[in-house]
């Protein structure tokens, strides 16, 4: 089924009851922006390199500079200090029952490490980084996670498309609905809908991690991040 | 529990500090108990006359933003500090379980940021719309305001709301357990008109919102569904978004994951490709069991709650008349119908909406029954427009297991007991 075919026929519903204004074409509101200020905002960077400015960095700069501005909260070799962001380690482990997901063991490419290490971090002084900065970074995290082995290498826009993280493969695209849909107008199970009467198998009290009831430390199930 | 006919402590103070601090705050037990039919002695709150009808009360001016009365100092967002690492990069939880109907208060509407709340003089806010257009553009607020608009009531349900739930039953109340969700009536801009304004390339297939606060939040949005009904909106049931939502200008993006809802909207770029930001790839992917990670799983689908009676709103009376209530959405449209089960599952009764049932808004649903005091097992289950029934937490562990983290849809299940306290349980 077309992602979009339900989505488009809903609006099509609503458009019955409330029809959104139409416009005959361009309002004239707004000013061109300048190349300025495109420049000033428009940082992102894409898994084929479009907007990764000139620099380059080594991994020695970059576990400097790592070491200074972003071991206190990822920890000296990238492993997450306290409840932060794990950045390095966990390859081979997305099958287990507590996956460890890092750069080297889930992300899929390189091209968001540097933007978003450029973009928002270190937390709480984002864009502070200069582009030399964040290659020498990106360079050393790929070190810690094994991708990279030569304390040597540098990472720069030119051999930036030729490193490839370990799970680009793995990701695939919304399959849902994943669980059994009705065909049209049939009815959902009303009546005897399981043959024997339903016992409890978990209770959320004997966790006792809901907050002020008692015990907020500690997590014993799920978390969101 | 049948046959235990004695009286149970109906202080509170028997219960778990949670439950009690609750009642304190806004329940009073008191009128439960002389509710009660038959030969009663007087209530002294009839028969004492108390001094709000005895004195002047607060003139006209005193208030000038109102706020809640002081016994409802309870119904407040609130936090579950373990989950996160910091509380600049979390969320907090809309309090679903002392609400009603479908719109929720600007002040009750879940938090959820990634660099905290950005504080945004709107005189020095601009919108920019660039890449793959003719002409890119700056928008000021003023600019803005220009365009015709439109207002639509839409939920917003985090990609995460009840992500801590796949394990199993963990937290104890319909607050954390499904309060990453709020539905307002926004007013905004149609992005259609904003990016027709700059012209769109032939080759134009994607959009990326990006926010203006120190998270610099960004995500891939295909065309299509920008075009098709996302809003640039500056108000929230009638009044500016409140900062925590965004003041002032977010991107809404009816019936899709919460965190593409761009909070602090500042720039639009047009491709041909996705970005695949950190939003989308280590965040906002959903983990199998067999290693490979879904992506782009936009839409939330058909989900309910009954927000009480719950954990944090048990029963007052031990029988008779009860009326169960709750909220139902989809993302793919309008709820059709829901069904209440009082047996865990094995039997149905259809609930009754009542409200104004739209498209990617939530809806309200009530089912009154004639509670004989025994135990309950209460569960909702929605129907969408499509077809599509909400399903058992069962049914998506087994396609999907316990590592997606997002969106997890699986129908609630409340234990109450003939003392009337609830609890979040999973059943067989």
């Amino acid at each position: 089924m077309s992602r979009f075919r339900k989505p488009l026929l809903a609006a099509g519903l609503a458009a019955l009851v409330v029809a959104g204004p139409a416009l005959a074409g361009p309002l004239g509101i707004g000013r061109e922006a300048t190349p300025e200020e495109i420049a000033a905002w428009d940082i992102d960077v894409r898994p084929d390199g479009q907007g990764l400015p000139e620099g380059h960095g080594t991994v020695a700069e970059g576990q400097t500079i790592f070491e200074e501005k972003c071991a206190a909260c990822h920890g000296v070799f990238g492993e997450g200090e306290g409840r932060w962001p794990e950045l390095a380690g966990g390859q081979g482990t997305l099958q287990d029952e507590r996956p460890v997901k890092t750069i080297g063991s889930f992300w899929p490419y390189l091209s968001t490490v540097y933007d978003y290490v450029h973009r928002a971090m270190p937390f709480g002084d984002a864009e502070s980084l200069t582009p030399d900065e964040v290659y020498a970074l990106v360079a050393y995290l790929l070190y810690l996670n094994d991708i990279v082995t030569d304390e040597d290498f540098e990472l720069s826009k030119d051999n930036f498309g030729t490193i490839r993280l370990p799970n680009e493969a793995n990701f695939i695209d919304d399959p849902r609905p994943d669980t059994e849909v009705l065909k049209a107008g049939a009815e959902p199970c009303m009546k005897d809908c399981k043959a024997e009467p339903p016992r409890i198998t978990m209770r959320a009290r004997i966790l006792d991690v809901t907050p002020d009831a008692g015990n907020d430390e500690e997590n014993a199930g799920g978390s969101v991040d | 529990m049948g046959g235990n006919s004695s009286a149970p402590d109906r202080t509170g103070t028997s219960r778990r500090g949670f439950l009690s601090a609750g009642l304190a705050a806004g329940t009073t037990l008191a009128a439960g108990a002389l509710a009660a039919r038959g030969a009663a002695a007087s209530d002294t709150a009839i028969t004492e006359l108390p001094d709000w009808t005895r004195y002047l009360g607060e003139g006209v001016a005193t208030r000038p933003y109102g706020h809640p009365s002081e016994f409802e100092s309870g119904v407040v967002r609130r936090d579950v500090p373990w989950l996160t690492a910091s509380p600049e990069s979390s969320v907090s939880f809309t309090p679903l379980h002392d609400l009603d109907g479908i719109i929720t208060p600007n002040g009750l509407c879940f938090e959820r940021h990634h660099a905290g709340i950005a504080e945004i003089d709107p005189s020095k806010h601009r919108l920019m719309v660039n890449g793959l257009v003719e002409k890119p553009l700056v928008f000021t607020m003023d600019d803005l305001k220009r365009f015709p608009r439109e207002n639509r009531v839409y939920f917003l349900e985090c990609a995460a709301n009840s992500g801590m739930e796949w394990r199993g039953a963990q937290l104890n109340g319909c607050q954390y357990t499904h309060g990453m969700v709020h539905c307002v009536m926004y007013t905004g801009v149609p992005l259609k008109h904003i990016l027709n304004e700059a012209g769109l390339r032939t080759n134009a297939a994607w959009v990326m919102p990006e926010g203006a606060d120190a998270a610099a939040m960004t995500r891939s949005v295909p065309l299509q569904k920008a075009m098709d009904d996302c809003l640039v909106a500056f108000k929230m049931n009638g009044e500016a978004l409140r900062p925590e939502q965004g003041y002032p200008l977010r991107l809404v993006v009816p019936g899709w994951e919460g965190n593409m809802w761009v909070k602090w909207l500042r720039r639009i770029e047009v491709g041909d490709e996705p970005w695949h930001t950190r939003e989308e790839t280590s965040k906002y992917t959903d983990l199998l069991e067999n290693g490979k990670a879904r992506r782009f799983t936009w839409v939330m689908d058909a989900k309910s709650v009954i927000t009480s009676p719950s954990p944090q709103a048990p029963l007052n009376h031990r029988s008779g008349a009860t009326v169960v209530s709750g909220l139902a959405w989809s993302g793919n449209g309008r709820i059709a119908r829901v069904d209440v089960s009082l047996d865990g599952g094995r039997n149905w009764r259809p609930a009754r909406l009542d409200g104004p049932v739209l498209p990617r808004a939530v809806s309200r649903f009530y089912c009154e029954f004639d509670w004989d005091g025994s135990d309950l097992l209460l569960q909702s289950r929605a129907t969408d427009e499509t077809g599509y029934v909400q399903p058992s937490k069962e049914e998506l562990r087994a396609v999907r297991g316990v590592n997606s983290i997002y969106h997890n849809n699986g129908i609630q299940t409340w234990h109450v007991r003939s003392n009337g306290e609830v609890e979040n349980v999973e059943v067989s």
